[in-house]
């Protein structure tokens, strides 16, 4: 088998995933990169948008994030967010429900990620 | 000795409190285990977040820190967060919390420090708002229980962001009941501005030199980003901490309530048979000494 790179992605309120990966694509501040199993050491801040997992070359799980940080070593890739969602098993009425009580308690930062996260679904 | 009647329904009182703070303790026990479970799955994300901010910390030079990491330099103005519970029957979980506030709050003014509270639950707020009116700068309730929401965290750290940005604050502690076990629940005060950087960093650096890392864009940005999410992180996990704790004291709390009424009603129920028998020898006694008149 192929080498991989150990992802992750850790929210506040738990580990929402972790697998063992071909690569790692990250929303980085300064542009999408992919993380590959011997990267060099880098830790960059992200911006809000898509996760993709490859595992055998093929896209195995895309999550949304809203920012975070993600810290690649040469066989680990770790991704902090504070907000994410797994744009595999989401359900678009279960993220529009979501949506309408960030509406209500007049979160606007919530709002804002839930609909970018619904418009990739 | 009261009568019969009284005995009955004195018993019958302390039997539905009984149900209640039983009731009360099983709630508390199941929801004090989804907590410990949301405090120890917050974990690993605050392990990650300080080891980044620590490798960053040993790097960046005192004068140009940012001031969430180093302070402002001076050491004169104190916001202390306070987190207590929405709610009582507790034990003395909120007891503890205030009484250390008061201690913390009289140290500091000792010190020649300007001290201001910010009050987390609504218990503490109550119990401490006519001595400290003065000094609270805004109390928040509901950010508490099993379902703590990161946004409302953030609403904490955006007024703590907004008042050093505004010079209105040089150090920032947080006091908050730690989790020791389902018994024992123990007052911690943390520091949470400026930064206190582990003393292992040692290790740290040695560990760096030997896989230099990349920073996107660069040190300073990264650091610049990482921190307010920091703050709100470690605030995070002292919330769930003393979700837990409270739950945990609640539980203790309404265990022993249960138990003292389970005493109660043997105490009274001994009371209530002797009473019943005195009235029916009296009875007895009547009858025949009636009898005997014949």
């Amino acid at each position: 088998m192929a080498e991989t790179t150990a992802f992750e992605l850790v929210t506040p309120a738990r580990i929402m995933m972790a697998i063992d990966a071909s690569m790692v694509v990250v929303p980085g501040s300064m542009g999408l990169f992919g993380a590959m199993p011997r990267h060099a050491p880098t830790i960059s801040t992200l911006q809000r948008g898509v996760v993709e997992v490859y595992v055998n070359g093929n896209v195995s799980n895309r999550i949304m994030v809203d920012g975070g940080i993600v810290d690649v070593t040469e066989d680990r890739c770790t991704v902090l967010a504070e907000r994410a969602v797994n744009l595999d098993n989401a359900d678009r009425s279960d993220l529009e429900a979501q949506r309408q009580t960030a509406n209500n308690n007049g979160n606007a930062r919530e709002e804002e990620f839930l609909d970018a996260a619904i418009s990739a679904l | 000795m009261a009568n019969l009647k009284d005995l009955k329904n004195r018993i019958k009182s302390v039997k539905s409190t009984q149900k209640i703070t039983s009731a009360m303790k099983m709630v508390a026990a199941a929801k004090l285990r989804r907590a410990q479970e949301n405090a120890e799955a917050s974990r690993p994300y605050s392990t990650r977040m300080s080891a980044i901010i620590n490798s960053l910390a040993s790097k960046a030079s005192p004068e140009t820190a940012p001031a969430l990491l180093a302070g402002t330099g001076n050491d004169n103005r104190v916001l202390l967060i306070v987190l207590s519970a929405d709610r009582g029957l507790c034990g003395g979980f909120n007891g503890s919390i205030i009484r250390s506030t008061r201690r913390q709050v009289e140290s500091l003014n000792k010190e020649g420090k300007t001290v201001e509270l910010l009050m987390v639950g609504r218990k503490a707020k109550d119990a401490l708002q006519r001595e400290f009116r003065d000094i609270i700068v805004d109390t928040k309730e509901g950010v508490q229980g099993t379902a703590v929401s990161f946004a409302d965290i953030d609403g904490i750290s955006d007024i703590i962001i907004q008042r050093l940005e505004n010079g209105d604050l040089d150090r920032c502690q947080i006091i908050y009941n730690r989790f020791v076990s389902a018994i024992a629940q123990e007052v911690t005060i943390d520091t949470l501005i400026p930064i206190t950087i582990e003393q292992d960093v040692d290790a740290g650096t040695d560990d760096m030199a030997a896989a230099p890392y990349e920073y996107e864009p660069d040190e300073a940005t990264v650091l610049e980003d990482l921190l307010p999410r920091n703050l709100s992180t470690q605030i995070y996990a002292a919330v769930l901490e003393s979700s837990a704790s409270e739950l945990a004291a609640r539980m203790t709390a309404m265990d022993n309530a249960t138990r003292n009424a389970g005493d109660l009603i043997d105490r009274l129920t001994m009371v209530y048979n002797r009473s019943r028998q005195a009235a029916i020898t009296t009875e007895l006694i009547e009858i025949i000494s009636g009898a005997e008149a014949l």
